[in-house]
């Protein structure tokens, strides 16, 4: 009788150990041919867009509030000058409520979907019950999956911190941020931290083939595994997967408070390193490096969807200085060399970039922010004459 | 000699009823209410404190021994209950019988001084020790005093800010399952009553230390409902302190202020994760984790540790460990039991032989070891 219940139990043990691995298993094989799992020539979030019949590639323009339209008209004004092969298609994302939800309007989302990418300015959320905000609506609608955020020591305007340059890729859809909260009972709220091994693969792999493109061939998980085993174990061992279809890629990880506490002592080690983690990190870090160099006003950002890109400025509208001539835009121009180096053009991009670094450099005509007094105009005609 | 030795019977009959206690949890119950209410304060045997010793792991070994030594030299009243649990995978058993003692040691001495344990990041690995050891004796909330030192430059001057953390909920709530393969779920739970223990504490905290401002970090524009819960709890608690300044701070943007101009924060309250975060941040703007020093506190015990909760396996056993952090620490433990004398001569000697930059250990840019750098204190300590 006893000897038998022992027989009993050992089986039940086999079964439920193998039972998993057995379900893992197509999980894994089946993946690779339906999603990212092809490393073959197939690239993440490639540009697929075409030159048009008079040789230009057409971008969609959110010009966005506040001192959005400013801005906006300094990057057309260099651009026009540089020649750079772009044409402007200027679209309204007022929102608009479908069904009860926030939603863009149709021709805004059309024309993302056409032209595959998109350059815009701020856009400040309306105030009221109803209303997500834009950058998540437009986030959802368009899958952008990753957002990548270069921050580099701008030559001209003096922080504590010299010589940084780093790089930080986030997940943009799920983690932290997924939106799924909850009363539990009166007093408790529970929030859901979601990660899945599909999205954690998609933005790995995009981080691998982004350290590929630039040249910075050292990738950086960031974690709290300690803690968080299930979720951030899981996130970890993609990366470890994944990193093995990158051989030429150095990987390895840290732990999120050694990021924390390393980049704020001395930012330079990681100069040669591209960073990639879950949402909530990211945004929290990404902003940290931003305070690094002297804040939002000079840190470009690009947010990669599967179709279509969107790249933006990520600072605020600023509607206290709205239409007086005394916005920075610097942040998005940078995110438009983003842009531009993502379609293929870098030859432009890299001319435009050294007008632009010379012209802070010089730091005769920089806006107010930087402690000049130029006009946003005038600063703009002074990265022309760099040109 | 006659009381050192009752003593021993003593500890040794109250570890033995604590492990009865253990294994019956209504009795447990039952003399909580009638015996430890009275004894809120730690016991004091034969003139001397008892303190649990955790030295943790990585340079914990180092850092506690000079610990020991400095205020063995101060005469300082206290005596070390020793517990040497780790967290590295040993596969030995014994480890969790450790732990175990090392909470009831805790439980009994109600007061603490501990390293760093070590949690391994594979899933086979036990959830961590420092987390569960929080969660168990409800030390609620974390204090760490993020300062700059007289004399050491750093990048940023004038850096004197308080990060208090929520310790037993959040994201460290350890609540994680699959829900599919390769689909997680992690919850994070937020509570009304454990947001506002930690509310009044800042507040207390801040009135009680005169500082002036609290500020609540959260990020409750995604998180509306859990952070939301947290930032609406704390603003109604600020109310009550109408002579100290309330503001928030979406969590993102404090970390970017942080780095570029940290001397507008005083003291910051916050969820688990942002602490955890935050606390690295401000680390990094006065010098490194070997010299930021904390505190968790409990409504019983009080467990003092290094402030930013670094194990250091890089430079374990090499003698190169800076014990500012622990030692700093062991002196904010001295001022909550009011042994000021001893506190103030201990600090004063750290801050002495810090700011004059003969010895200092290498994180701090000079090449002395953890030993001489110990010996440079003691020294500083005889001639002051």
């Amino acid at each position: 009788m006893f000897a038998n219940r022992c027989l009993a139990a050992t089986a039940w043990q086999q079964v439920t150990r193998q039972a998993p691995r057995q379900l893992f298993k197509p999980a894994f094989t089946q993946t690779p041919s339906r999603t990212y799992a092809t490393p073959s020539n197939e690239k993440v979030a490639k540009f697929k867009g075409q030159k048009e019949s008079d040789g230009k590639y057409c971008v969609t323009l959110i010009e966005g509030d506040g001192i959005g339209p400013e801005i906006s008209q300094s990057v057309k004004d260099i651009f026009s000058a540089a020649n750079a092969p772009i044409k402007w298609e200027s679209v309204d994302v007022t929102p608009i409520l479908v069904d009860g939800k926030t939603s863009i309007p149709p021709e805004a989302i059309q024309s993302v979907n056409k032209n595959y990418v998109a350059l815009k300015g701020p856009l400040a959320t309306p105030v009221g019950k109803g209303h997500v905000s834009l950058n998540l609506t437009l986030r959802r609608t368009f899958n952008l999956f990753a957002n990548v955020r270069p921050c580099k020591s701008i030559a001209g305007y003096k922080t504590p911190y010299d010589g940084v340059d780093t790089v930080l890729i986030r997940e943009n859809t799920e983690g932290e941020y997924s939106g799924i909260e909850h009363v539990v009972v009166d007093g408790v709220v529970q929030s859901i931290k979601l990660i899945t091994r599909e999205a954690s693969e998609r933005v790995l792999r995009y981080a691998f083939q982004y350290a590929q493109d630039v040249g910075r061939l050292k990738v950086r998980t960031v974690h709290k595994a300690t803690i968080m085993k299930m979720s951030d174990g899981l996130f970890l061992r993609v990366a470890d997967r994944v990193a093995k279809d990158f051989p030429n890629v150095v990987y390895d990880s840290e732990l999120l408070d050694n990021t924390c506490l390393k980049v704020v002592t001395d930012p330079t080690p990681y100069n040669d390193k591209v960073l990639v983690m879950p949402n909530l990190y990211g945004d929290i870090l990404s902003d940290m490096c931003a305070g690094l160099i002297g804040g939002l006003g000079l840190t470009p950002s690009a947010n990669i969807g599967d179709e279509c890109s969107i790249f933006e400025a990520v600072h605020g509208s600023a509607p206290d200085i709205a239409g007086k001539g005394l916005a920075n835009p610097t942040a998005l121009l940078l995110s438009s060399m983003m842009m531009l180096q993502h379609m293929g053009l870098t030859e432009h991009a890299e001319k435009i970039q050294n007008a632009i670094f010379k012209t802070l450099a010089e730091g005769k005509t920089i806006t107010g922010d930087l402690g000049g007094k130029a006009k946003t105009h005038e600063y703009a005609d002074a990265v022309i004459k760099n040109l | 000699m006659f009381a050192k030795s009752s003593q021993r019977t003593a500890s040794a009959l109250l570890r033995s009823t604590r492990t009865q206690c253990t294994s019956n949890p209504s009795i447990a119950a039952r003399s909580y209410a009638t015996v430890n209410t009275d004894i809120f304060k730690p016991t004091k045997f034969g003139g001397k404190y008892t303190v649990t010793l955790i030295p943790g792991d990585g340079i914990g070994a180092e850092v506690s021994e000079s610990v020991k030594t400095i205020f063995k030299a101060d005469n300082v009243p206290v005596e070390w209950e020793q517990i040497d649990v780790s967290g590295m995978q040993t596969g030995d058993k014994h480890t969790e019988e450790l732990f175990r003692e090392s909470v009831s040691s805790l439980r009994r001495n109600k007061l603490g001084l501990k390293g760093i344990l070590h949690t391994p990041v594979d899933r086979s690995g036990h959830a961590s020790f420092n987390v569960a050891l929080r969660q168990e004796l409800d030390i609620y909330a974390s204090i760490v005093l993020i300062k700059n030192i007289p004399g050491y430059e750093t990048r940023h001057k004038n850096v004197d800010l308080c990060i208090i953390r929520e310790n037993t909920e959040g994201e460290y709530s350890g609540l994680e399952h699959q829900s599919v393969s390769g689909v997680v779920e992690s919850l994070k739970i937020i509570t009304r009553a454990k947001s506002e223990r930690i509310a009044k504490f800042a507040f207390s905290f801040a009135l009680a230390n005169n500082r002036r401002k609290v500020t609540c970090i959260h990020k409750a524009n995604i998180m509306k409902l859990a952070d939301g819960l947290f930032r609406n709890t704390v603003k109604k608690v600020g109310e009550e302190y109408p002579t100290i300044e309330t503001n928030d701070m979406i969590v993102d943007n404090a970390s970017m202020q942080c780095v570029s101009r940290p001397q507008q924060f005083d003291v910051m309250v916050m969820p688990n994760l942002y602490g955890g975060i935050l606390s690295n941040i401000g680390a990094g703007l006065v010098g490194g984790p070997g010299i930021v020093p904390g505190c968790n506190m409990g409504r019983e015990v009080a467990v003092f540790e290094p402030g930013c909760r670094h194990v250091g396996l890089d430079i374990k056993g090499k003698d190169q460990a800076n014990p500012t952090a622990l030692i700093l620490s062991g002196s904010m433990m001295l001022r909550h039991l009011g042994l000021d004398d001893h506190a103030n001569r201990i600090s004063k000697a750290v801050y002495d032989v810090i700011s004059e930059g003969k010895s200092r250990t290498r994180d701090m840019g000079g090449n002395a070891t953890t030993h001489e750098f110990t010996r440079a204190i003691l020294d500083k300590m005889e001639t002051a």
